[in-house]
């Protein structure tokens, strides 16, 4: 698999990484708290953690010149709500309930990402068509998430109609989500070994719908913005960040590919068969928002590509391992009584079979045991690289967690975009890396 | 393969360092001495064999078993070869000093500020080491092994149920 | 309060009690507090596919001074839980909380160091919705709810 080709003047991004960092003032020396404490007549001025166009609980302390932005100093922590540590004490199963909070846009990229990285601790793979499902899955949360962004910096940026035209879409995925995992959101639907139901025939009708639905409708968010004088004069320009600069603060996902790398998860380091489908990886010159904004509208194009695809690909067999020390069989069905359990399988455990009964009984109390090891598995999220490092020290619940969540790395880059601009300037800049605080401060 | 690559230049630049590289499920790791941390990552990054420009993670990990128990998990990634590589740095409470990467790769420093503050590791160098996830007056460092989950009991009507590092199987 | 005190009580208050009630439930305006996931939920419900505005509510206030309803959407950890107590100080009478999502109203399933036991550690809550989170469906029932509530809630004398 080759690497990513890098714009021009390579030599000059690495050199340039270090000080492009010093320069834009990311910890630039001799400022205390990291606030830039410049000449006199600069303002400094909160904005948030309650603030409507900060994207959720950010805080960030902006030095201002008149209008002008001296300095910006994003503070983050306020959702902060102890996922990993919990993680600790609970099994590998229930693990996933508790990573699907942190990126609340994007919860299926979570759950892939962890339950991808306990396989590869485990030596094991999910069955064919558990994977199918799982970038059909993933690709509908990637649209979903989009059409969030879309709606909300649009918001931010006064055009208000797309706000409710983003949501009302959604609603569309929203509904597919909920006949397939039982939630609209936080769905905890992919788990280690495959995923936890199946997917039916009217579901897939469902899925087909919307992906004729949708040309339409981006067409109609398209003519409302790209070529609207007022959207341009707002991002055209605006929160620049060219790629080495880029590369130096680790940012990844729309952002860099708006400036020119084509660097993407899912063509370095494919998961799930991704690679077997057809899709491109739209890049942009431009580095500012407007291009991340073009980008983004051309990834749910190439999302929905993908999603048909995955509507033919899908094959009868299994959603999950059939290892019966790892999950319960797949075939069990809903009585008439409305409970789950398979008059065969209690029978099977009940009476034929003890070490069935064994496994049954350590995967209720305890969960399984996961081999001893440490991974990194990224996966790409729609915010960027989400990668997952997983220690795991041989027992049933993990021993760390963490997770690399891309909007963390990405607000970084808030100073070093809305130095120099306006404050109007800074509301897209912070709208347009497309933060999840959930997933900021896990 | 590119890893090879990768160990082979290790090799020739840090041969001490090369021996404690361990491949893993297809994952290359090395453990370093915090003291020989910036020469290698200043070679990772320099290196056109390895160019690993970007630095994906900085994560901590507690193991209180060991004498050096807090381990730093460092991600990095070249977008030119397209290969990954992990270091780990391990120091113990006593003396938790490690060397900061923030010039080599601007991206750490929110890294370290994290690890920082959830492990008490002090990475020397650091333009703004405050603690970026807990309020600025916690006490405490929360991810080490020995902090409490912390939480409160969960009361039914005949029974309360502690919190999940105090009941059953952890208790 | 002044309307209150300078009313006569009696048959008229009550009269009086039943239209400010009204009034006060047909234009509730919330105050922007989405903390996490349950704020999505509720910006859905604000949308076109579950419709606030039939209720009066589809304004969002961000400044807590013109706010009548602070819906606290979201696990609420201990750095933000000065400021919610700040915002809620700011809001003017009368005012009501709604607690929206299990994390908000009993720490959900954070039960750990990070995240607060339950808003009304904090604020006093008026309606409890549960869920995780509540669909747009069930907040809106929880207002509608709270609608009642303050129909049925008398003018203090």
């Amino acid at each position: 698999m080759g690497g990513v080709r890098l714009p021009a003047g390579r030599s000059e991004a690495t050199d340039g990484a270090a000080s492009a960092g010093t320069r834009a003032g990311v910890g630039s020396p001799g400022t205390q708290g990291g606030i830039d404490h410049v000449t006199e007549g600069v303002m400094t001025v909160n904005m948030g953690p309650q603030h409507p166009a900060t994207h959720g609980v950010l805080r960030l302390v902006v030095g201002l010149r008149g209008e002008e932005v001296v300095s910006c100093k994003p503070v983050v922590g306020y959702l902060h709500t102890g996922i990993e540590k919990t993680a600790e004490y609970r099994n590998w199963v229930q693990g996933v309930t508790l990573v699907t909070r942190m990126d609340y846009l994007a919860p299926l990229f979570h759950e892939l990402g962890y339950s991808l990285a306990v396989e590869k601790l485990l030596g094991i793979e999910a069955p064919p068509r558990a994977q199918v499902i799982r970038v059909m899955m993933t690709e509908l949360n990637r649209i979903a998430s989009h059409l969030v962004w879309l709606a909300s910096t649009a918001l931010d940026l006064g055009a208000l109609s797309m706000m409710l035209y983003g949501f009302r879409e959604r609603e569309a995925i929203l509904a597919i989500f909920e006949a397939v995992t039982g939630l609209r959101m936080n769905h905890a639907y992919i788990r280690p070994g495959g995923v936890a139901g199946d997917v039916d025939d009217e579901t897939l009708e469902r899925v087909l719908d919307f992906v004729d639905l949708m040309p339409a409708k981006l067409a109609e968010y398209e003519d409302l913005l790209t070529t609207n004088p007022i959207w341009i004069e707002r991002t055209r320009g605006v929160a620049v960040l060219p790629a080495d600069q880029a590369i130096a603060l680790g940012v990844t996902g729309p952002m860099l590919r708006a400036a020119g790398v084509a660097f993407d998860v899912r063509r370095t380091d494919p998961y799930c068969g991704i690679e077997g489908y057809e899709f491109d990886i739209p890049t942009f010159e431009g580095a500012d928002v407007y291009d991340r904004y073009r980008v983004r509208v051309a990834e749910i194009r190439e999302s929905l590509k993908i999603v048909d695809q995955t509507v033919d690909r899908l094959e009868d067999g299994p959603f999950m391992i059939e290892d019966p020390k790892l999950a319960w069989p797949t075939h069990l069905s809903v009585a008439p009584d409305g409970l789950g359990n398979s008059p065969q399988y209690v029978r099977h455990i009940m009476g034929e079979s003890m070490e069935a009964l064994i496994h049954h009984f350590k995967m209720v109390t305890e969960g399984f045991k996961v081999p001893a090891g440490e991974v990194y598995v990224p996966v790409e999220s729609p915010r960027g690289e989400l990668g997952y490092h997983v220690v795991s020290d041989g027992g049933a619940r993990p021993y760390r967690v963490h997770s690399r969540e891309p909007s963390f790395v990405n607000l970084q880059a808030t100073e070093t975009m809305a130095k120099g601009g306006l404050v109007a300037d800074l509301v897209a800049a912070v709208a347009s890396i497309d933060p999840i605080m959930g997933g900021v401060d896990r | 393969m590119s890893q090879d690559s990768v160990l082979e230049r290790m090799r020739e630049a840090f041969p001490s360092a090369a021996e404690r590289a361990v491949r893993d499920r297809g994952q290359l790791s090395i453990d370093l001495d915090p003291g020989e941390l910036r020469d290698v990552a200043a070679f990772l990054r320099e290196d056109p064999a390895c160019a690993f420009q970007m630095l994906s993670s900085v994560s901590g990990v507690d193991y209180p078993d060991r004498e050096r128990r807090l381990c730093v998990v460092y991600q990095l990634h070249s977008l030119e070869h397209n290969h990954r590589l992990r270091l780990r740095v391990s120091v113990s409470v006593e003396d938790p000093h490690v060397p900061s990467l923030t010039d080599l790769w601007p991206t750490a420093d929110w890294h370290e500020r994290e690890v920082y503050d959830f492990f008490g590791v002090i990475f020397d160098g650091h333009p703004n080491l405050e603690r970026i996830l807990m309020p600025d007056d916690w006490v405490g460092h929360p991810h080490r092994k020995d902090y409490p989950l912390g939480g409160v009991d969960v009361k039914f009507t005949e029974v309360s149920v502690p919190p999940a590092d105090v009941r059953g199987a952890n208790a | 309060m002044g309307l209150e005190t300078r009313l006569p009580s009696g048959i008229l208050l009550t009269t009086v009690s039943k239209l400010v009630n009204w009034a006060r439930t047909g234009s509730l305006w919330p105050a922007t507090f989405g903390l996490a996931c349950c704020a999505i939920e509720m910006m859905a419900t604000g949308a076109a596919h579950n419709d606030l505005s039939r209720f009066g509510m589809e304004i969002f206030r961000a400044s807590p001074r013109q706010a009548d309803l602070m819906i606290v959407a979201g696990r609420v950890s201990q750095k933000m839980a000065p400021v919610l107590r700040t915002i809620y100080d700011q809001m003017a009478e009368p005012k009501w909380v709604i607690s929206m999502g299990v994390c908000a109203t009993s720490g959900g399933m954070f039960n750990n160091y990070a995240v607060v036991q339950g808003v009304d550690q904090i604020v006093p809550v008026d309606i409890y919705v549960p869920g995780c989170p509540p669909r747009p469906e069930m907040l809106m029932d929880g207002i509608l709810k709270l609608h009642e509530k303050i129909r049925r809630s008398p003018l203090p004398t």
